[in-house]
């Protein structure tokens, strides 16, 4: 019994906690808002905190469900977003009139997610995806007033819904071509892909395109991030696109694995398709969220490269990534988030000479921008570079060409933020106000995490010791 | 000597600014400065007193990143070492003539340090991917240095600089992954220059990896025809950002052309060579006459800057001991000079207004200190004997007149013959701005030099001087270096 608890801590913790959010919905809807945001917050980092207690390693629901050292890490980094998210929107949810819904919701997306990495056979897997993937549609319409945001959910909600047919269809010739949904029966029928096999595969992987935004499967994300709440746009950007990528590497390296030559040459071609229409759009784009959309697009794109090298260190590098990723994206969005909060003002012009009147905050938005574009002393240096040296370690030249120029590319755009907060003049700037504690908490924690992360090698050879190849 | 000073000053230095008022952050930059030129030369004084000079000297190997090979390996030879102190003056020099900067002082000076931090580092490294990540540090300062504080149009100056040095270390960066896979082939996965020059690669490998390093870092030392960020960047830059970029980010790209892809790939430098000696005389003559039609004195010294740097290239793609000797000495004397005379064109302007040399005139009468100073300058530009330029030069000339087969030597005396071009257009300049009579009525009531901008500008004369007169015992410890890394593997 104990040890069935401490497999299924997080699943068991993510829902103790709905089951006290309806508790204290139906029972005491007296309790102010800030007393229970608290207690939400409190209740994530004890999540964060129980799970580096003991790691058993073991099976559960005959291989259904999986659990070792890299799944509890997985889940590790999820939480821990997750968490830095919900600080972050503490000013918005207190406000809101549905605020206890709001982490309803948003503890069943993380049940899904627990739930979705741990999978050991596809229809556990596909399980958590869907229970991850309703709940955040209706999170994408959080804002009640607003029809941007019940338009981005319609689309995500659409777009989530096709791709699962997809990807559903493709399990159903997986099952049809090999008999089993068991991720290690799988594995060993698909060695050598017949036909139907290729397009099991092929469905499978455009289901996940879809859940990751690799382009050509990208069409949805812009608009939802547009629309969505500041701080779901965040969840959406970092930690569903953590969960699903996740569980795709587990499932390209574990079952598909001995098939690498099968799909390497898809997974780098959708990398540079992706990195570079990504890179293009966000040229473009005038409203930050937009823009934060694309530039997601085009880090999912150097997350590829990692997912294709299919190393020990490749699949550590990816960990890594998203884990300073995590900061970096949830830094910028928490200046956007408390600034459209205090002015309702989300575009770049906006930002024009913020440094003037906001110095930390356009010091944070910099310095979370320079992360992800990949300049040192920032973290994200660093995180891309091992990417592309593990690109370089399976000699993939081309793909590290492409990414180079991107990565030039890319700095053009993060630099034109920065040139409008540090440069450029404004008539209207943006007033001088104090942020609230929660996101002061937020923003310190994330550049802490990308200024030092870096520097120091322990995180890393943590998350390489954990981490497998093919 | 522990190496991890010349960090640590820097960051320290940093921290200081950080915490310092906007006043007292000068005074912080300075004495940063002071403490790390002290170092250097402390360095440069043990160095020479060590038996086998000329070898990487202080050595320190770390693991950082065990699981790729990552090594925190820093280490100096001579060129180092002389790349070093040329820093550390321009830092100086730089820091006292933006004493007066009054715009975000501490902000400037942070990021002036920084982008002196970077170099430094870079320097120092031994490691391929501890020096990339030192060559990418200056991304930030160099763009807001010149974005904020610059004239002119200084946004797109600002972005087209990091651009286009971006697409360089791009180059870079392929080049040095390359090199990181064809070492994993070859069994010993690395990202370190000694362990790399010990790899023995095949031609093919070495053509291929060659024009990426090569043109990567080339496009850093404003190479024809990847000059053009730097007429815009120089003459947008504010003073010490001009300084600094003129006279140590190019040679940031000078030092990796050598020290990184010449030496690591010595067969594709030879088959390159002529390609790259035709592009370097092209832009040592393009550079000279694009001068010569220069009206604002400024972009005339950001212009002769890529004739100058034209020499550096050259030397290295003579690919004989003594030319590329002259090529690192070129390295320092132009990045001497080139501060020098950024330095004084800063000061000048700051008076008078105008940057235009026909606008100007007789000015010496009214600023006899910044008019000798800007005349030591343009001397040691075109080549007097006795100053830095000559001495340089010179060697690159003698170096590159070894070869005994036409091309090369036809080469040289084209390049050579840039000579000429430049003591027209220094003499012109000189004479126009300095000379004459006083064209406008409020110069006569300007002022000298002030203390900083006098203690700035001797410091680079004084550096001057002594190289040109006392030239052997820097050539000759470069020398010996050249010799070690070219020579014997």
């Amino acid at each position: 019994m104990m040890n069935y608890l401490s497999m299924l801590r997080f699943e068991f913790l993510a829902l103790a906690a709905v089951v006290l959010l309806l508790l204290i919905k139906v029972f005491s809807e007296k309790t102010s808002s800030s007393l229970i945001l608290n207690f939400v917050n409190a209740f994530l980092v004890a999540i964060l905190g129980v799970s580096f207690v003991g790691c058993p390693q073991g099976t559960f629901f005959g291989g259904m469900f999986l659990n070792d050292g890299t799944l509890m890490l997985e889940k590790r980094v999820i939480t821990f977003a997750a968490l830095l998210i919900s600080l972050q929107g503490y000013t918005w949810l207190k406000e809101h009139s549905a605020y206890v819904e709001f982490y309803l919701l948003l503890f069943s997306v993380l049940i899904g997610m627990y739930f979705m990495i741990s999978s050991g056979n596809f229809l556990m897997f596909y399980l958590g995806l869907e229970m991850a993937t309703i709940p955040l549609a209706a999170l994408a319409a959080f804002d009640f007033g607003r029809v941007r945001s019940a338009e981005g959910a319609g689309k995500m909600i659409l777009s989530s819904a096709f791709s699962s047919a997809i990807l559903l269809f493709g399990l159903s010739l997986i099952y049809g071509s090999s008999g089993s949904l068991d991720f290690q029966a799988v594995s060993d029928n698909f060695s050598s892909f017949n036909l139907l096999q290729l397009l099991a595969f092929s469905f499978l992987f455009a289901g996940f395109a879809f859940k990751i935004s690799i382009v050509p499967f990208h069409l949805w994300t812009a608009d939802t991030y547009e629309g969505s709440p500041v701080a779901v746009t965040a969840f959406l950007s970092v930690v569903s696109k953590g969960a699903a990528v996740f569980i795709f590497i587990t499932l390209l390296y574990k079952v598909f694995g001995s098939a690498y030559e099968k799909w390497l040459n898809a997974v780098i071609l959708l990398s540079a398709i992706t990195m570079t229409t990504g890179n293009l759009f966000a040229m473009r784009q005038t409203n930050l969220k937009r823009f934060f959309a694309f530039s997601s697009i085009t880090q999912a794109g150097y997350i590829l490269i990692g997912v294709a090298a299919a190393t020990q260190q490749a699949m550590a590098s990816v960990v890594y990534f998203f884990l300073i990723y995590i900061f970096s994206n949830v830094g910028a969005f928490t200046v956007i988030s408390v600034i459209s909060d205090r002015t309702g003002k989300d575009r770049v012009d906006d930002y024009k000479g913020l440094y003037k009147t906001n110095p930390k905050l356009s010091l944070v938005m910099m310095i979370a921008v320079l992360s992800l574009a990949g300049v040192p002393p920032t973290a994200g240096f660093f995180a891309k570079l091992f990417l592309l040296t593990s690109g370089a370690s399976k000699g993939m030249i081309v793909l590290l060409i492409i990414a180079s120029l991107n990565m030039v590319v890319s700095l053009y755009y993060y630099l034109r933020i920065v040139k409008a907060m540090f440069v450029d003049q404004n008539e209207t700037p943006i007033h001088n106000f104090q942020s609230d504690f929660a996101s002061r908490l937020v923003l310190v924690i994330c550049v802490a995490g990308i200024l030092l992360t870096g520097f120091f090698n322990t995180i890393f050879e943590y998350i390489n010791s954990l981490s497998f190849g093919i | 000597m522990n190496l991890n000073v010349l960090i640590l000053i820097p960051a320290l230095t940093l921290l200081g600014i950080l915490l310092a008022n906007a006043k007292m952050a000068r005074v912080v930059a300075l004495a940063g400065s002071f403490a790390q030129l002290g170092a250097g030369l402390f360095m440069l004084f043990v160095y020479r007193g060590l038996n086998d000079a000329g070898h990487l000297a202080f050595e320190e190997n770390h693991v950082w990143f065990a699981q790729w090979n990552i090594n925190y390996h820093i280490g100096v030879d001579a060129i180092s070492i002389a790349m070093i102190l040329l820093t550390s003056v321009v830092l100086v020099a730089g820091v006292l003539v933006s004493w007066n900067v009054e715009k975000q002082s501490k902000e400037f000076f942070f990021l002036l340090v920084m982008l002196a931090a970077g170099a430094f580092g870079f320097f120092i490294s031994v490691d391929l991917f501890t020096q990339f990540f030192f060559f990418e540090l200056a991304v930030i300062p160099k763009f807001l240095l010149i974005a904020i504080w610059g004239s002119g149009k200084k946004e797109y100056a600002a972005m087209k600089l990091v651009l286009m040095l971006m697409g360089g270390s791009a180059l870079v960066l392929i080049g040095i992954l390359g090199f990181y896979f064809y070492s994993i082939q070859a069994g010993t996965p690395s990202f370190d220059l000694v362990t790399l020059s010990h790899l023995n690669l095949t031609q093919e490998q070495q053509l291929f990896l060659f024009p990426m390093l090569f043109a990567g870092f080339a496009v850093l030392s404003a190479m024809f025809p990847f000059h053009t960020w730097a007429p815009d960047g120089h003459s947008s830059a504010p003073t010490a950002a001009s300084m600094f970029l003129a006279g140590i980010s190019m040679k940031l790209g000078g030092y990796g052309c050598l020290r990184v892809a010449t030496y690591l790939l010595p067969d594709a430098a030879h088959a390159y060579s002529p390609y790259i000696i035709t592009l370097a005389c092209i832009g040592i003559l393009y550079g000279a006459f694009v001068t010569l039609r220069q009206q604002d004195i400024k972009l005339m010294n950001a212009y002769s800057s890529v004739s100058h740097c034209g020499f550096v290239v050259l030397g290295i793609a003579m690919l004989t001991k003594t030319a590329m000797t002259g090529a690192v000495l070129q390295m320092i004397s132009h990045g001497i000079m080139t501060a020098l005379f950024f330095a004084v064109i800063g000061m000048i302007y700051e008076r008078s207004h105008t940057r235009i040399g026909s606008e100007m005139g007789g000015l010496f009468k009214v600023m006899p200190f910044l008019g000798s100073v800007f005349i030591i300058a343009g001397l040691t530009s075109l080549g007097l004997p006795g100053f830095s330029g000559f001495v340089a030069e010179m060697t690159v000339f003698v170096g590159s007149f070894q070869h005994t087969d036409v091309f090369h030597r036809a080469a040289t005396l084209v390049a050579t013959a840039s000579i000429v071009v430049t003591a027209v257009y220094i003499l012109r300049a000189v004479g126009i701005t300095l000379w004459g009579p006083i064209r406008k009525a409020e110069f006569e009531k300007l002022s000298d030099a002030r203390w900083n901008e006098k203690l700035a500008a001797g410091i680079l004369v004084v550096s001057i001087v002594i190289m040109g007169t006392m030239p052997f015992w820097l050539s000759d410890m470069i020398g010996r270096t050249t010799e070690i890394l070219f020579t014997v593997k």
